[in-house]
């Protein structure tokens, strides 16, 4: 019977994926997408992740895990595996899946559509699984330990190297994104600054009004939080209180970088903490209203399965499909950074082996989720209206009409009137190039929850998906900033032990400040850069992020390799390839195109050219040489980072080499098996 | 009905106060009584300052 159910699953999985894929009319509903990816998850689950829990990782259920053994109330409980799995998801679904798709968007419904559901079944949900699993065996050890002991120091500094630089790029382009949300967005800016000391209240409330009630703190945080989207509308409709929350990308940026520093440096119950809170009620929240709409309202996606822009044309970001949605959608597919949570605090909450298939393959599956609900929300607009909302001045025209012609010119008929009707429904003054996917994603958030849950309230909805976006894009920012400052730290404590000192204030200042220049210098050209800067960061916050999941499939595949199990080695390994191919394609392209629009040294060398010929206008005169500089550097950085990459994969040949060649490698760091009914008296 | 209903409740509400570590505390003194029941106890407060900076130190959030 349940053979039989589950033949039922998989040919209607493939009916729906065979639905989308050779569709090719004017619309499509968004229901075909949910049906195929209900299937294949359920497929994945059942079978593939159930079959690599059984043969690849020989997960034993009757073996203690860290939590049971080393369990001290505090880092290492024994939690529930439903605990487990909200904590993990909460952990790893940041705005990154939000964003991804919707600049992959450009390439149509398709492209997008199948890597996420590919590379998140096959791809990112192994990687996370297989990094708890191995993370669980070995105490909870981070990726970089795990690297050094099973591998080697050269694996261990790259992950370190990597997490180092991916958390920079990272957090200077979800800057960017809330920068150009806010930006001549009154209202917008207006409730992004309010959350701030709504933040600071809740952590006074939990710490000195009622320490530690966390509901009770967050639901009075949660509440005014959306009186603050309903204010930032009163402060839009005055004047003069308007004009005093109107600011360009500049001062923006500047904002955003010193309430980087301040807030790295603030004590973390006062606005980390409280912000954290708020954010994850919302997340969850927003994301499961998200769902309930999709499936009541089953929109029509209005984007062609594929558009001409997987030629490499494309307006969002230059670069053909292959090898440029792969890395443009690496949250919601395969997640690099992910190998940093499940090797980091899940895995010392695992009570038992049997619960690593559903906190890690399951965890990731409902991002992967998260991720296809971006894209429907992206893919229900007019395509017009999509590539006016995400194209940068630089790159379809810096005036309305010159916008509208060239999007118009493409095929994707848009008008002045149109957009700015949309604009004043939205409580915007312009819609036109706010690059960066959020508020492409918030106006299609508005339109499904308004039809969903209440015509009318479009500007409510609208700045409401705004505020949500810029609550969790902080959090990650305050968060990478302070981790990025311990890592300096630690580095530092290697030449002066008080530098190494996390609780020294001298260190802290200097450790933060570092971070936040290394962060807010790549924002603040990405805020002067007339294509938008998304174009180059995402790319490259991409590039990194695929690094670093390759460096967690690496070691993965080698200990596979080193358990004598080479015959399964390709449930990792393939995967590996795969994003080994993708990086070093895309690294290559990005650096040696001559086309200017996906090169970066053929960009620096064009606006070279006209910064010497003299034709290019005054303002964009001063900030050329910071443009050309930045790309020849992001061209550096792209090396450097497919560079490690390889070295890495290098390090894994020799070791499962030596292996074959029956040569000493390191030993397993993998704590002996002790039973649970040994530790259980 | 009536007690399965508020039965089904009242986990629900446990499980949200787990889900959200509203219930920390609780777990924390329960936690101490049974393994170090005879060592000073944090007060609700330090205990709540003490997680935090505990809870934020290291790779926390994704992207």
């Amino acid at each position: 019977m349940a053979k039989i159910l589950w033949w039922a699953v998989a040919i209607l999985g493939a009916f729906a994926l065979g639905g989308i894929a050779l569709h090719r009319g004017e619309t499509i509903n968004a229901m075909w997408i949910v049906v195929a990816a209900v299937c294949i998850y359920a497929l994945g689950y059942r079978f593939y992740s159930a079959w690599i829990a059984a043969k690849v990782l020989s997960v034993d259920p009757a073996r203690t895990t860290p939590a049971i053994r080393l369990n001290n109330g505090r880092d290492f409980v024994p939690t529930h595996r439903w605990i487990v799995f909200g904590h993990h998801f909460a952990a790893i679904a940041g705005p990154g899946p939000l964003i991804g798709p919707t600049l992959a968007a450009q390439f149509g419904y398709l492209p997008g559509t199948l890597w996420i559901l590919a590379g998140g079944v096959l791809g990112g949900c192994v990687q996370d699984m297989t990094i708890l699993f191995l993370s669980t065996r070995r105490n909870g050890r981070s990726l970089g330990q795990i690297a050094r002991e099973e591998l080697g120091p050269v694996g261990g500094y790259a992950a370190m190297l990597g997490t180092l630089v991916i958390m920079i790029i990272l957090i200077a382009v979800l800057g960017l994104v809330v920068v150009n949300a806010m930006r001549h967005s009154p209202w917008a800016t207006a409730t992004v600054f309010s959350t701030i000391p709504i933040a600071i209240l809740v952590g006074l409330y939990l710490r000195n009004i009622r320490p530690g009630r966390v509901l009770e703190g967050s639901l009075i945080g949660v509440v005014l939080l959306l009186l603050a989207v309903v204010g930032g509308g009163v402060v839009d409709s005055h004047p003069q209180v308007r004009a005093m929350f109107d600011y360009a990308g500049e001062p923006l940026a500047w904002f955003v970088i010193v309430y980087g520093f301040i807030a790295a440096v603030l004590p973390v119950w006062l606005l980390l903490a409280p912000r954290d809170y708020l954010s994850t009620f919302l997340k969850l929240g927003t994301i499961l209203l998200l769902a309930i709409a999709v499936i009541v309202m089953r929109p029509e996606l209005k984007m062609p399965a594929v558009t001409q822009f997987i030629d490499g044309t494309g307006p969002i970001f230059g670069g053909a499909v292959f090898p440029f949605v792969f890395i443009t959608i690496a949250c919601g597919a395969v997640s690099g950074f992910h190998a940093l949570i499940a090797s980091g605090t899940t895995p010392k909450l695992i009570s038992s082996e049997a619960d690593i298939r559903l906190v890690g393959y399951g965890s990731m599956m409902l991002e992967s989720g998260v991720a296809l609900m971006a894209i429907i929300a992206a893919t229900l607009l007019e395509p017009g209206v999509y590539f006016a909302i995400n194209s940068g001045p630089g790159v379809v025209g810096a005036t309305a009409e010159a916008a509208v012609a060239t999007i118009s010119s493409w095929g994707f008929p848009v008008t002045v009137e149109l957009m700015q009707s949309l604009a004043r429904e939205m409580g915007e003054t312009t819609l036109f190039a706010r690059t960066g996917g959020a508020p492409s994603l918030a106006v299609g958030m508005a339109s499904i929850f308004s039809s969903a849950f209440g015509q009318g309230l479009l500007a409510l909805w609208y700045h409401f998906a705004i505020m949500f976006e810029a609550v969790f894009i902080l959090t990650t920012l305050d968060a990478g900033t302070r981790v990025g400052r311990f890592m300096l730290q630690d580095l530092f404590g290697h030449f002066s032990p008080s530098l190494g000192r996390t609780s020294w204030y001298p260190s802290v200042l200097l450790s933060s400040a570092l971070i936040v220049a290394g962060w807010g210098y790549f924002l603040y050209i990405g805020v002067v850069d007339p294509n938008g800067g998304i174009n180059i960061l995402w790319p490259l916050f991409g590039i990194s992020n695929q690094l670093l999941a390759g460096i967690a499939l690496c070691i993965a595949t080698g200990i596979i390799i080193k358990q004598g199990k080479l015959r399964y080695a390709w449930v990792t390994a393939v995967p590996l390839a795969w994003l080994a191919i993708v990086t070093t394609t895309a690294t290559w392209q990005k650096v040696v195109s001559t086309d200017p629009r996906v090169g970066f040294l053929a960009a620096a060398d064009q606006l070279a050219t006209k910064l010497a010929s003299g034709v290019l206008p005054p303002a964009q005169a001063d900030v050329a040489p910071q443009l050309i500089f930045n790309q020849r550097l992001d061209a550096g950085l792209a090396l450097l980072l497919t560079g490690l990459l390889w070295v890495v994969i290098a390090d894994t040949l020799r070791v499962s080499w030596r292996v074959r060649q029956g040569l000493p490698v390191p030993p397993s760091s993998e704590t002996p098996a002790i039973a649970m009914a040994q530790v259980r008296t | 009905m009536k007690t399965q209903l508020v039965h089904l409740s009242s986990r629900l509400w446990a499980l949200i106060r787990l889900l959200s570590t509203d219930d920390a505390y609780e777990r924390y003194l329960a936690h101490r009584a049974r393994h170090h029941a005879a060592e000073p106890l944090l007060d609700r407060r330090a205990f709540y300052l003490c997680e935090q900076e505990h809870k934020w130190n290291g790779v926390k959030r994704c992207c």
